[in-house]
């Protein structure tokens, strides 16, 4: 049974190790493990906290929503991939300027979106600058939407320099997540990527601001292990500077407790008036992405499912409301009204016990009919819920899911949108999905018309529309067994 | 003696007017000013508000 098919009555009871652990050898080690999927090898502790957190665990990622406030402007570090007259782009897209608010108004935007958007499971605060710089801000905002929604989860992400000062009282708040962006465990090469940092009422420049940044880094990482709060490190992967050293990266912090780790690419452009996107460091390859991913699978557990959302971004992941909900469109003080999210946190879980069962009937067919067959990568046109259900044209992003006898794992999303690749114009749409394609020769879509699918299928590409709304699983196991099995169901041998 | 913040370059992000020692600097519709009375120019120290500003040339001798 591979990791991401672990069933949800696994979480809430006890099970023999031999039927929760996930297969070695082909199944975990070359794919996503832990909270790429479900609960895969992670304490169960740890999988209680992020279960319904859409940014740290794969599965929750299909059903439920975070948003973003942006009540954190001032930041303590330049780094390089970022221009700060907008906002960061590592915790946020960049070239975006997000909407910035006061604390109150950020209370008032999140019961707005509580009311409309039942899904809704995570307060975040990452920036525009840095939250734990700009900690007056951040605390008030906790203060303020706690009083009113005290079930919602809060989460902080930082650069980690004015992090050790905060570890106390980040545990007073109930703030049980930290993400933390670690891009070098070592100052020469971080000396590259932060032109300078702010520490203590000065400035520090060079070898030795990234050397100061990367001690607070760990510093704080380790006092949050202490503390018991969970921590993500992101890092953003620069080819030819940082993407080989990432490898050490994921060993230091795993070594300090970090749980999940998360590579991101570069998004560099020079009309953003970065330094990395003027001097024209360009951002990894799709291919390039997940060849780092794999080979740090064994480490900290990885995440694939990160879509770098912007700082007040609204929604499911890889969806952002964050226009509907701007401070004009919002009554002045609107009321609270929880039964939404109740009655849908009920459906989520009828929902995930279906899902969880249609992949394991999806495993036990590939493993009834397809002895040995090479692994495949495909992608996937969704709009969430784990289903086939976005129209080819529609697709922003495509998950990608790799196949092989043993299973249908979640490998990674990959970006289609004109913005995030460069800003092409329409008429480039195919080339744009051609390059984010790039490998696959295999896309599952709800529908596609028909001129998209011959361009498509010129261009080396099947276009599977025999499944919509179907489970991801079933439909990519029905489709690779048809085409790799080789036992017949009459032939086969139990 | 007194420095002042160029309000076109100005990302009004606060961080000069956490780190004024002085409390110089406040926020005026929007943008941060910086009150040249109660500048110090950080009484010969490198200036803070300078030193966290993150656009080159924002904040420039008055
Ligand atoms: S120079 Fe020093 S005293 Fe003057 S505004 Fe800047 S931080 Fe404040
Ligand atoms: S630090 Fe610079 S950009 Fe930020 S508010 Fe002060 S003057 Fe404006």
């Amino acid at each position: 049974m591979s990791s991401n098919v672990v069933p949800l009555t696994s979480i809430t009871r006890s099970r023999p190790v031999s039927e929760v652990a996930p297969a070695v050898g082909g199944g975990c080690s070359s794919s996503s493990c832990g909270s790429s999927d479900a609960q895969g090898d992670m304490p169960a502790h740890i999988w209680e906290k992020v279960k319904d957190h859409p940014c740290y665990s794969e599965q929750a990622h299909h059903y439920f929503a975070r948003m973003h406030v942006a009540v954190a402007p001032a930041c303590n570090i330049q780094c390089n991939y970022c221009n700060r007259k907008y906002d960061c782009a590592n915790e946020s897209r960049p070239g975006v300027t997000s909407e910035k608010l006061t604390p109150e108004q950020a209370a008032r935007k999140v019961v707005a979106v509580a009311n409309k958007v039942p899904q809704l499971s995570v307060l975040g605060i990452a920036g525009p600058g840095d939250s734990m710089f700009d900690w007056r801000h951040t605390s008030a905002t906790f203060r303020e939407v706690s009083k009113v929604l005290p079930d919602l989860k809060f989460c902080v992400s930082t650069n980690g320099l004015a992090l050790p000062d905060h570890v106390d009282e980040l545990a007073e708040h109930n703030i049980d997540h930290v993400t933390i962006t670690i891009n070098m465990v070592d100052p020469e090469i971080g000396a590259l990527i932060y032109p300078w940092i702010y520490f203590k009422g000065k400035r520090y420049t060079g070898v030795e601001g990234a050397r100061i940044l990367h001690e607070r880094q760990m510093e704080g990482l380790e006092r949050l292990t202490e503390k018991g709060i969970l921590t993500k490190i992101n890092s953003v992967m620069i080819p030819g500077i940082n993407d080989q050293h990432l490898l050490e990266v994921n060993a230091a912090i795993k070594a300090r407790g970090a749980f999940l780790h998360n590579v991101m690419p570069l998004i560099s452009d020079a009309a953003h008036g970065t330094a990395f996107g003027l001097s024209g460091q360009r951002g990894p390859k799709p291919a390039e992405l997940k060849d780092i991913q794999d080979k740090l699978a064994g480490g900290a557990n990885l995440m694939r499912h990160c879509r770098q959302c912007r700082a007040d971004a609204v929604g499911m992941l890889g969806e952002d409301l964050s226009q509907d909900f701007t401070l004009d469109k919002i009554p002045e003080m609107p009321s609270y009204d929880p039964e939404p999210r109740r009655l849908y946190r009920e459906v989520v879980e009828r929902e995930r016990a279906d899902h969880n069962k249609a992949v394991a009937v999806a495993e036990a067919e590939l493993a009834e009919t397809v002895e040995e067959a090479p692994r495949k990568l495909v992608a996937i046109c969704t709009k969430g819920g784990g289903r086939i259900n976005q129209h080819f044209g529609h697709a922003q992003e495509f998950q990608i899911f790799e196949v092989d006898a043993k299973g249908v794992r979640f490998s990674g999303h990959r970006k289609a949108d004109n913005y995030c690749v460069g800003g092409y114009g329409d008429d480039d749409k195919l080339d744009v999905v051609l390059a984010a394609l790039e490998g696959i020769d295999t896309v599952f879509v709800a529908k596609i018309g028909r001129c998209p699918k011959d361009d498509l299928k010129k261009a080396g590409i099947e276009a599977v529309d025999l499944y919509p709304f179907e489970y991801i699983e079933t439909a990519v196991a029905a489709w690779y067994a048809e085409r790799f099995g080789t036992r017949t169901e009459s032939a086969s041998i139990a | 003696m007194a420095l002042k913040i160029i309000a076109d370059e100005c990302t009004s992000c606060g961080a000069c007017e956490f780190e004024c020692p002085n409390a110089a600097i406040s926020s005026k519709g929007g943008t941060y000013v910086i009150k040249a009375s109660a500048c110090t120019e950080c009484d010969g120290d490198a200036t803070k508000c300078q030193a966290v500003c993150p656009v080159e040339g924002c904040i420039v001798q008055g």
